[in-house]
C-alpha cells in the first residue's frame, strides 16, 4: 500500500509539471497582458518598465523556470491585476465553488440513485419511461439555457428566489458556508440545481443500467430463492453491486463539477473560482489562470486517489486480491 | 394406498408472453414427489426444466406467467399464494440451487452474511445463533474450518466450494424439498461426483426430498428414485427410475437412453435422435415429437392424453413401445 501511494504521488507530480507547462504555453499564446494593464497613453519607456516589473521581458523558458522554482515553494506568482498572491485569490474563492459543487452532487446523488433504481426495476412502466425521458432532457438541455429559464421563472416571474450572489454565510471552522442560513439556502438553491442537472441525469442512467443488469444475475435470483424480503434483495444485493461503478463515477464527476461550475457561476454571479477564472482570462491575468488550473488539477488528483481507495474498500475482489482463492 | 405426496404438480402450464408471441415453456407437466424422495427431471436443453423449477419456487418473472395447473405442496396449492405467503415458503420449506456456482453467490457479500440472512429471513433468532446454524450447515456439506470460511468472500472459493456453500444455504433452514437445477454441470468431473454423493447423503439423512434437474440420464440412474422426462415443455413419461431406464415406453425416452454410452453396449455406435427440438414459439397442437418420431402416425397430429400403462408409470404417447 505504501509503495502504491509513493508511486501514485510520483505520477501525480509528473502530471502537475506537465500540466503547468502546457498551461504556460497556452497563456503565453493568448496575448500580452501589458497592453491591458498600462495606460493606453503610456510611452515606450513606461511600457518597458511595466513589462520588466512583471518579468515578461525574459525568454519564455526562463519565465517558466522562475515559475517552477516559485511553485516548488508554494508560490504560484502574484496577480498582475490585484498584486496579491494568485493562490490566495483562488483559495479565497474556492470554498464558495466547493460548496456549490458539493450541494449539487448531494442533490444529484439523493435523487439520481433512487430514480435510477425505480427506472431500472420497472423499465417498461410509465414512471420508468418518464424518469428516462427526464434524464434525456437533463442531458441535452444546455446548462446556461436551463439557468436562464430558472431565473426567469423563480426570480423574475414568481419572485421566490434571488437570482445572483451568495447571500448570508456562516463560518464553520473559519470557512464561510451558505447552506446553514435561510438566505444562503435561497441563494444556493437555483445554482446548485442548475449544476446538478447534468450529473443527476448521468446518475439516473448509470443506476438504471446497473440495476437492469444486476436484476438478471443469478445471485439476485438466488437471494430471492432464499425468501429474502424484496427490500433486502434490492437494498443490499442489487445496490451493493451497482454502487461500485457509481461511487467511482461520483468521485470523478465531483472534480468535473468543480471545474465546470464556471458556466453556472457566471449565470448566477456566484462568487466562486469559476467567475474568478473568467475575469482573469478577460484581463489576461496569467498567474491567476495558471494557479487556477493547477489547483483544479491537484483537486482532480486528490479526488481520484480517494475514489481508488473507496473503490477497493467496496469491492472485496480488489481489496483482498484474487490470489487468495482456495480449493 | 400411499400417503399423500409432499409435492404434486398437475398439468402445470407456464407461458412467456413475448412481443413475438406466446412461448409455451411449460405446457402440461405433471409429477409427484414423496417425502424424502429423489426425482430426476430430465430433458434436452430448452425443454422447460428450469422453468418448471422456477414455477415451483415462485420465481417466474414477467413476461412469464403460470397460466394453468396446480402445484400442491404439503396440502397447499402454491399457485394461489400471495407474495408474502410465497416468501415464507421460499428458502424455508422449498429451496433451490442453481447451475453456475460462480454466479449464485453475491460477489460483494461475505459468506456469513449470505447464510445468516437466509436464516433470519425465516426465523426470529439472534445473529449468533444464526451463525451457529450457518457453521453447522457448512460442516454438513463437507467444508473444513467453517469459521474461517464464514468470514471469506465468494471469490476466495473454487467452483466446487461455492456450490457446497450454495447447498449449505439451501439446507440451512431444513427445507422439505430442494430443487437442484443442474448443480454439477459447471464443475469438474471429480467434483461433480463428490457433490452428487454428498447431496444424496445429506438428503437421505435429513429426509429432504430432492428434484434433480439434469439432461444427463446417467446421473439420474444412480441418484433418483423416480424419473420424469420432459420434451418441448411437455410431460413425456415418468416412473420408477430402474423401470423407465430398463423399459422406456415413449419413443423420445428410448432415443434418449440409447444415446447414452453404457457398459453393456460398448463398441456399438451410439444412436442419435434425428432432427432438432421444435421452436416453442407458437407451438401448435399434436405430439411435439412427431417430426422426429419413427413410430409417428397420422393420429399423432392430435395431442395424446396421459395414460397409466402400468402401476406407477405414466406416459403420453399413442404408440408406446412394449
Ligand atoms: N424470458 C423468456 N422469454 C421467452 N422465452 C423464454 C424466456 N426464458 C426462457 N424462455 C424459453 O423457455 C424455454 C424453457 O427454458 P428452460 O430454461 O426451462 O429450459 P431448460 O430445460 O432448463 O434448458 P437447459 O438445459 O438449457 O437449462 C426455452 O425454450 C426458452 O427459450
Ligand atoms: S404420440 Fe406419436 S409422435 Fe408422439 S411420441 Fe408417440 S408415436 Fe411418436
Ligand atoms: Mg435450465
Amino acid at each position: 500500500m505504501l509503495a502504491y501511494a509513493i508511486r501514485r504521488f510520483g505520477q501525480s507530480l509528473f502530471v502537475l509539471v506537465l500540466m503547468s507547462f502546457i498551461v504556460f504555453v497556452g497563456v503565453y499564446a493568448i496575448g500580452n497582458p501589458v497592453e491591458l494593464l498600462v495606460n493606453p497613453q503610456a510611452d515606450e519607456v513606461e511600457r518597458a518598465r511595466a513589462t520588466a516589473a512583471l518579468g515578461l521581458d525574459k525568454p519564455f523558458l526562463e519565465q517558466y523556470w522562475v515559475f517552477l522554482k516559485g511553485a516548488a515553494s508554494g508560490d504560484l506568482g502574484r496577480s498582475f491585476v490585484y498584486n496579491v498572491p494568485a493562490l490566495d485569490l483562488i483559495l479565497d474563492k474556492l470554498p464558495a465553488t466547493i460548496e456549490l459543487a458539493f450541494v449539487a452532487m448531494v442533490i444529484a446523488i439523493a435523487l439520481g440513485i433512487p430514480l435510477g433504481l425505480v427506472a431500472g426495476l420497472k423499465p417498461d412502466s410509465a414512471i420508468g419511461r418518464g424518469i428516462m425521458a427526464g434524464s434525456i432532457l437533463g442531458f441535452s438541455l444546455p446548462t446556461f439555457w436551463v439557468g436562464l429559464v430558472l431565473i426567469m421563472v423563480f426570480s423574475v416571474q414568481l419572485g421566490w428566489l434571488p437570482s445572483n450572489g451568495r447571500g448570508d454565510t456562516l463560518a464553520v471552522a473559519g470557512i464561510p458556508v451558505s447552506f446553514l442560513t435561510a438566505d444562503g439556502l435561497a441563494h444556493i438553491a437555483m445554482p446548485a440545481v442548475n449544476l446538478a442537472l447534468f450529473k443527476l441525469s448521468l446518475l439516473i442512467r448509470l443506476t438504471r443500467a446497473g440495476t437492469r443488469e444486476a436484476v438478471l444475475q443469478d445471485y439476485v435470483k438466488f437471494a430471492r430463492a432464499k425468501g429474502l424480503p424484496q427490500s433486502r434483495v434490492i437494498g443490499v444485493h442489487v445496490l451493493k453491486n451497482i454502487l461500485i461503478p457509481i461511487v467511482t463515477v461520483i468521485g470523478l464527476e465531483l472534480g468535473s463539477v468543480i471545474a465546470f461550475a464556471i458556466v453556472t457561476e457566471s449565470i448566477f454571479a456566484w462568487p466562486g473560482t469559476g467567475k474568478l477564472l473568467i475575469d482573469s482570462i478577460n484581463q489576461l491575468d496569467r498567474p491567476v489562470i495558471v494557479a487556477y488550473l493547477l489547483v483544479i488539477v491537484t483537486l482532480f488528483i486528490v479526488i481520484n486517489f480517494v475514489v481508488d481507495v473507496l473503490y477497493s474498500m467496496l469491492d472485496p475482489r480488489v481489496r483482498l486480491g484474487g490470489a487468495a482463492a482456495s480449493h | 394406498m400411499r400417503a399423500a405426496p409432499l409435492l404434486a404438480v398437475d398439468g402445470l402450464r407456464m407461458h412467456f408472453f413475448t412481443k413475438a408471441g406466446v412461448v409455451k415453456a411449460v405446457d402440461g407437466v405433471s409429477f409427484t414427489v414423496g417425502r424424502g424422495e429423489i426425482l430426476g427431471l430430465v430433458g434436452e436443453s430448452g425443454s422447460g426444466k428450469s422453468m418448471t423449477g422456477y414455477s415451483i419456487i415462485g420465481l417466474v418473472d414477467p413476461p412469464g406467467r403460470i397460466v394453468g395447473g396446480s402445484i400442491v405442496f404439503d396440502g397447499q396449492d402454491l399457485t394461489r399464494l400471495d407474495a408474502a405467503a410465497w416468501r415464507a415458503v421460499r428458502g424455508n420449506r422449498i429451496a433451490m440451487i442453481f447451475q453456475d456456482p460462480m454466479m449464485t453467490l453475491n460477489p460483494v457479500l461475505r459468506i456469513d452474511t449470505q447464510i445468516v440472512e437466509a436464516v433470519r429471513a425465516h426465523a426470529d433468532v439472534s445473529r449468533e445463533s444464526a451463525l451457529a446454524r450457518a457453521r453447522e450447515a457448512l460442516v454438513r456439506v463437507g467444508i473444513a474450518s467453517p469459521d474461517e470460511r464464514l468470514r471469506a468472500y465468494p471469490h476466495q472459493f473454487s467452483g466446487g466450494m461455492r456450490q457446497r456453500v450454495a447447498i449449505a444455504i439451501a439446507l440451512v433452514n431444513g427445507p422439505d424439498l430442494i430443487i437442484a437445477d443442474e448443480p454439477t454441470t459447471a464443475l469438474d468431473v471429480t467434483i461433480q461426483g463428490q457433490i452428487l454423493f454428498e447431496m444424496q447423503k445429506v438428503c437421505r439423512e435429513s429426509g429432504t426430498a430432492l428434484i434433480w434437474i439434469t439432461h444427463d440420464l446417467s446421473v439420474v440412474a444412480g441418484l433418483a428414485d423416480e424419473v420424469c422426462v420432459m420434451y418441448a415443455g411437455r410431460f413425456v413419461e415418468s416412473g420408477p427410475v430402474a423401470d423407465v431406464l430398463d423399459r422406456p415406453l415413449h419413443p423420445y425416452s428410448r432415443g434418449l437412453i440409447e444415446s447414452v454410452p453404457s457398459r453393456n453396449a460398448r463398441g456399438q455406435p451410439l444412436r442419435q435422435i434425428p432432427g432438432m427440438t421444435p421452436s416453442l414459439l407458437g407451438l401448435g397442437a399434436g405430439c411435439p415429437f412427431r417430426e422426429r418420431c419413427a413410430s409417428a402416425t397420422a393420429r399423432c397430429a392430435e395431442s395424446p392424453e396421459v395414460t397409466e400403462p402400468a402401476p406407477g408409470r405414466r406416459l403420453r404417447c399413442f404408440h408406446p413401445a412394449h
